[in-house]
């Protein structure tokens, strides 16, 4: 993706994105914890125009049983998009992107999970794309990590995300769809904001090392963002009428 | 700094800093202690811990929990005790030492959906927890009303020396079988009691992490009866 050329003016004079947001704002976040009656914990998040459901089952039994682990438990993840939820619709069966983000999520989400009290047990995440705009692992990364904590499944932190990139040789926060494709470069990025530590990196597209430091920044920051609204989510959810604090 | 204050905490959230022993769900990770579920912190004089509000219910030796057949081989029933792991009852645990898996048929005694009190006789990481009715008050259940709570929140139904508890069933009149695992069962003669009984407890399900909370149970169970 080295910056095709397009009809939209994705960066004006005034340093006004194409969808009205300056270099460091992000797009509206908003999410919900505990909105599935038959899943252990759940989230819905939107994040500017992404819809996604987060659900998570277990600790429970692996099934198949090959697949479980006598000394710790494991996590699998899925992530699948409807087929409504892009302009064309999207073959159901899943793709080669939607096993690779699960399994990039899986791994983004593993360092943040205690499993080892939970022997022989899988946990299962679910995450289901209704609208996709760009950026919708990240979402899904935090809507994830929410659902995580609402089932009660033991974490050293919480994992928010947030992506940055760079279009017209400026670093932006939040990439939607619009920049993902005719911009520079994307970077999705999950970070655990308590311990500081980046538990999903990736990039996609051409930044020099001062660029991608600042990248990196400012995806960082884009994440505590995220995390003040994913702690919202809980709070609202668990501690909604408590009167004590 | 010794105060035993309460704070709501979510994942990840620093408790406080310094020498205190981390309990139940919290860890240390330099000198942070740091709470790994929902819940409320509490801090005492050299230790620290949280008290969930959400999770799954977790074996634990000499547990009373309330579990249901789901099968059974020739040696022991399989037993939902609503947790990650199912329960295993031995056979001889009811036949007795003489129990002879070519005649005894263990249908006869305990079947597929059947409720039975039990207590955890051992559980470690490397086994199904093993289950125990014999005790006096374990065993199959024949009556009552079974209602399933949050097992985090089974701490708060029965209160401080069973004190909450005993506030349901001295105003309803109730028998109340509580187990760690969520799952409660109600017998009651009179069916409005019954009915009061219920919605205590799921109130308390549901408002578990309020202050005071006794005093407002105490108020809906009294003004009814009123």
């Amino acid at each position: 993706m080295g910056g095709k050329e397009s009809d939209v003016v994705l960066l004006d004079e005034k340093g006004i994105r194409c969808d009205g947001r300056t270099v460091n704002q992000t797009r509206k976040v908003t999410i919900k914890a505990g909105v599935l009656k038959n899943a252990d914990g759940s989230a819905y998040i939107e994040f500017g125009d992404n819809k996604i459901i987060a659900g998570v089952f277990g600790p429970r039994d692996v099934h198949p049983k090959h697949l479980a682990n006598t000394d710790t438990g494991i996590i699998r993840c899925r992530y699948h998009m409807s087929p409504f939820s892009v302009t064309e619709r999207k073959h159901p069966a899943p793709s080669r992107r939607e096993i690779e983000i699960g399994k990039v999520l899986k791994e983004a989400l593993k360092p943040a999970l205690i499993l080892d009290k939970f022997p022989r047990t899988v946990v299962d995440v679910f995450l289901e794309v209704l609208q996709a705009d760009g950026g919708s692992r990240c979402a899904a990364l935090a809507a994830a990590s929410v659902a995580l904590a609402d089932a009660g499944i033991p974490m050293r932190d919480m994992v928010s995300a947030c992506a940055a990139g760079k279009v017209a040789d400026t670093i932006i926060l939040d990439v939607n769809n619009e920049e993902d494709q005719a911009g520079q470069a994307d970077m999705p990025v999950g970070y655990m904001p308590n311990l500081e530590k980046v538990t999903l990196f990736q990039l996609d597209g051409v930044l020099t090392p001062d660029e991608y430091k600042k990248c990196l920044e400012t995806a960082i920051i884009g994440c505590k963002q995220v995390y003040e609204i994913q702690k919202k989510a809980i709070k609202d959810k668990f501690f909604g009428d408590g009167e004590n604090q | 700094m010794v105060n035993n204050k309460r704070k709501y905490v979510i994942p990840g959230d620093v408790i406080t800093t310094g020498p205190y022993r981390p309990e139940q769900n919290v860890i240390l990770v330099d000198n942070k202690i740091i709470a790994t579920t929902v819940g409320v912190s509490e801090i005492y004089d050299d230790s620290v811990k949280v008290i969930p509000l959400t999770g799954m219910y977790i074996p634990k030796n000499n547990d009373l929990v309330i579990g249901k057949i789901t099968s059974h081989s020739s040696l022991s029933w399989e037993v939902d005790i609503n947790s990650c792991y199912p329960g295993m009852l031995p056979a001889s645990d009811i036949f007795g030492r003489n129990f002879q898996p070519s005649t005894d048929e263990l249908n006869s005694k305990l079947k597929k959906g059947d409720l039975i009190a039990a207590r955890i006789a051992n559980f470690d990481r490397s086994r199904d927890p093993l289950i125990t009715i014999a005790d006096r008050e374990l065993g199959k259940i024949d009556s009552g009303t079974l209602i399933q709570i949050s097992p985090s929140k089974v701490p708060r139904l029965i209160g401080k020396q069973g004190s909450m508890i005993q506030l349901i069933e001295m105003a309803t009149n109730a028998t109340i079988t509580i187990g760690q695992n969520g799952r409660v069962v109600v017998s009651c003669d009179n069916p409005d009691a019954l009915l009061k009984a219920l919605k205590a407890i799921r109130m308390i399900d549901e408002r578990a992490h309020m202050a005071n909370l006794t005093d407002r149970v105490k108020e809906m169970l009294e003004s009814k009866s009123g």
